[in-house]
């Protein structure tokens, strides 16, 4: 077989043979397919791996924060809880809070602590029956309506239930104002 | 002897590997004489990448990028490690050194017309890795991972949850997940330490190349004009004439710029140590008053003072269009006048820009817009007196809030007005009404007072101030 490799002959020099045409060419295509279908295979599953958190949704589930006589009718709490999927090396991170509130002997309403401008956790100022919020100045009704700042959408709602004379309060992402 | 031999053995390796063969052209390569000063920042800038580098990896030996154990490695690298705390201030004072570098190095060359043809792509490539310093920047602040680091990364995600359409995706990518966990930290970490000092890197190499490629451009001057037909040739003729070596001609002064710069890095770190780390990262603490390291700050300052219903727009669009107007300087103003001196205009935008992150940086350190939440009941000195409906009103203006946002005699909060000469410029009807209804970013309290409670505010706002000039 003649050899391929003339360097007397250089790509594009127009004294190739068009056999040598053929089989640079030839080269040149199978060399960047084969490459490119191997870094492709590559890079599947690492961009699958680091894009996974987005096709996963944490089962929403039940967390109880306590007894229904340990919250007095009227007043507003900060209520602390694991968040729905902790994993083992996420330590406190895993804790969540909401602000729990008993309306009446069996109703119950919780707020995320999350303002819906930017997501600083709100304060609750018991006097003023207001939450602050100390990031950019939002302030909320006490049913979580805006008062006051940037916000634009009142503070988001969890579900509350009663079971067994526990509240329990059901987990829920971050409240991402889209 | 032994210089003979070290010789002989360089000579060996440089033979064998080519250095002096692949590099000298490189650190020789012809610069215009006249490339004084104003020309270090460039250097300044990677030499601050390669402290950070540096510094970094030496952190890295101790820090465990795992929420659970982050915080307390950060403890031990700050209060135990030998040399720990000095190390972290030089990688803080490393980060700040490497933000103001490569804005004086951006101004520097906006300002000299040095992104004007043949230089569009060193232009480019150089506005790119701003936006990866500013990444590394933030994703260093969270790598702290106190409690404000936790609430920073929730900031982050409610900023890329406004984008239309992939904003709840964008918003789950940058948490790890529905809520901040165990896969939050560790991407951070990975977008910090690898994937953005590899663009950094690659960038470098590609801003690098142009340099090597179209030359430093000589120190302009007013009238000589940039043409795409006679740049080339002018330049090449110009370097031929009057240029010199990079190394040691010109390199001198980036060497003493880029010591003075390290030696400050070295002096603030000493002094101040490293910044604070804030309360645990326990996303349930409630109590936490999240603020940007101040290279943000001026941004932090936007987000406050956006007009609104504005703000979706604004992050989503702003940083996107500030990127794309600076990628597309270049192309607007592609040749002519280079000189500083013969474009105001220019002049006039750096001005701006620096003017107006000042100004927002200073807004962003005071945070006037947020609630106090440290006040304490007024004084006996202040309210005037001790009984009555005044003092009670002096109290139920501490306890329903109103001190959170309003200042009497210097006591309280700046979000709202400053009411200590209140009663000398509203009639009682215009206080309750005010009260009762709210008022711009004010609450309304009709829902919160009894008449009793109203009666004694309005009467303690009433004694606030001389009563001239009252209106009846």
């Amino acid at each position: 077989m003649k050899e391929n490799h003339n360097p007397n002959h250089p790509p594009g020099s127009g004294a190739e043979t068009p056999e040598e045409i053929s089989r640079r060419k030839f080269f040149r295509d199978i060399s960047l397919i084969v490459g490119g279908c191997t870094a492709l295979g590559l890079a599947v599953p690492a961009v699958g791996f680091i894009f996974a958190p987005l096709t996963r949704r944490a089962p929403n589930v039940w967390r109880t924060v306590g007894k229904v006589e340990a919250f007095k009718i009227g007043e507003t709490v900060d209520v602390h809880y694991e968040d729905a999927s902790p994993v083992p090396w996420a330590g406190v991170t895993a804790r969540t809070a909401a602000w729990l509130r008993r309306e009446t002997a069996d109703q119950f309403v919780a707020f995320a602590i999350n303002c819906t401008h930017l997501g600083c956790p709100v304060r609750w100022l018991p006097q003023a029956r207001l939450f602050m919020c100390p990031c950019h100045g939002g302030v909320f009704y006490e049913n979580g309506a805006v008062a006051a700042g940037p916000p634009e959408r009142p503070l988001t709602r969890y579900p509350v239930r009663v079971v067994n004379g526990e509240v329990q309060i059901e987990t829920a992402p971050v409240p991402i104002m889209t | 002897m032994i210089r003979r031999t070290l010789k002989r053995a360089w000579d060996w390796l440089d033979d064998r590997v080519g250095f002096t063969e692949t590099f000298g052209p490189m650190v020789t390569h012809l610069v215009p004489r006249g490339a004084r000063w104003w020309y270090v920042f460039g250097s300044a800038t990677l030499l601050a990448f390669m402290i950070q580098v540096l510094t970094g990896v030496a952190l890295a030996f101790s820090y465990i990028p795992s929420t659970a154990h982050a915080y307390e490695t950060l403890q031990f690298i700050t209060n135990q490690a030998p040399l720990g705390h000095f190390l972290r201030a030089l990688h803080y004072y490393g980060a700040s050194a490497m933000v103001l570098m490569v804005g004086l190095h951006m101004a520097q060359v906006f300002l000299f017309g040095a992104y004007k043809y043949p230089r569009e792509m060193t232009w480019i490539t150089g506005v790119l890795m701003l936006g990866f310093v500013l990444v590394m920047g933030f994703t260093g602040q969270l790598l702290r991972w106190d409690q404000t680091g936790v609430w920073s990364v929730i900031v982050a995600a409610e900023q890329v949850g406004r984008v239309p359409l992939i904003g709840d995706w964008l918003a789950r990518f940058t948490l790890g997940g529905d809520t901040v966990g165990g896969a939050t930290l560790s991407r951070f970490f990975a977008f910090h330490v690898f994937i953005m000092p590899a663009m950094v890197f690659a960038f470098v190499g590609i801003h690098l190349l142009g340099v090597l490629r179209h030359g430093i451009s000589p120190p302009p001057k007013p009238g000589e004009f940039v043409s795409r037909k006679t740049y080339k040739q002018e330049y090449a003729e110009h370097i031929k004439k009057d240029g010199v070596p990079f190394w040691p001609d010109s390199a001198w002064r980036d060497v003493v710029f880029g010591a003075a710069m390290a030696g400050s890095i070295v002096i603030l770190a000493l002094a101040f140590g490293p910044p604070e780390l804030g309360k645990p990262p326990d996303p349930s603490l409630i109590d936490a008053y999240p603020r940007p390291d101040w290279y943000l700050l001026w941004y932090f300052a936007v987000l406050a003072l956006l007009p609104k219903g504005t703000e979706t727009l604004f992050m989503v669009f702003g940083p996107m269009l500030v990127g794309l107007w600076l990628i597309a300087v270049p192309f607007i103003s592609r040749r002519g006048e280079r000189s500083p001196l013969r474009r105001p205009w220019a002049w006039a935008a750096v001005l701006l820009v620096v003017m107006m992150i000042s100004t927002l940086w200073v807004a962003g350190a005071r945070s006037r817009w947020s609630p106090n939440f440290n006040v304490q009941s007024l004084p006996e000195k202040i309210v005037g007196t001790s009984s009555g409906p005044v003092a009670a009103g002096a109290q139920l203006f501490y306890m329903k809030g109103c001190l959170n946002c309003h200042l009497i005699q210097n006591e309280g909060g700046h979000r709202g007005p400053d009411l200590t000469s209140i009663g000398a410029q509203r009639t009682k009807e215009q206080l309750v009404l005010t009260i009762l209804g709210g008022r711009g970013n004010m609450p309304a309290y009709a829902n919160n007072l009894t008449p009793e409670e109203l009666n004694a505010i309005t009467a303690f706002l009433e004694s606030r101030g001389s009563q001239v000039g009252k209106p009846r």
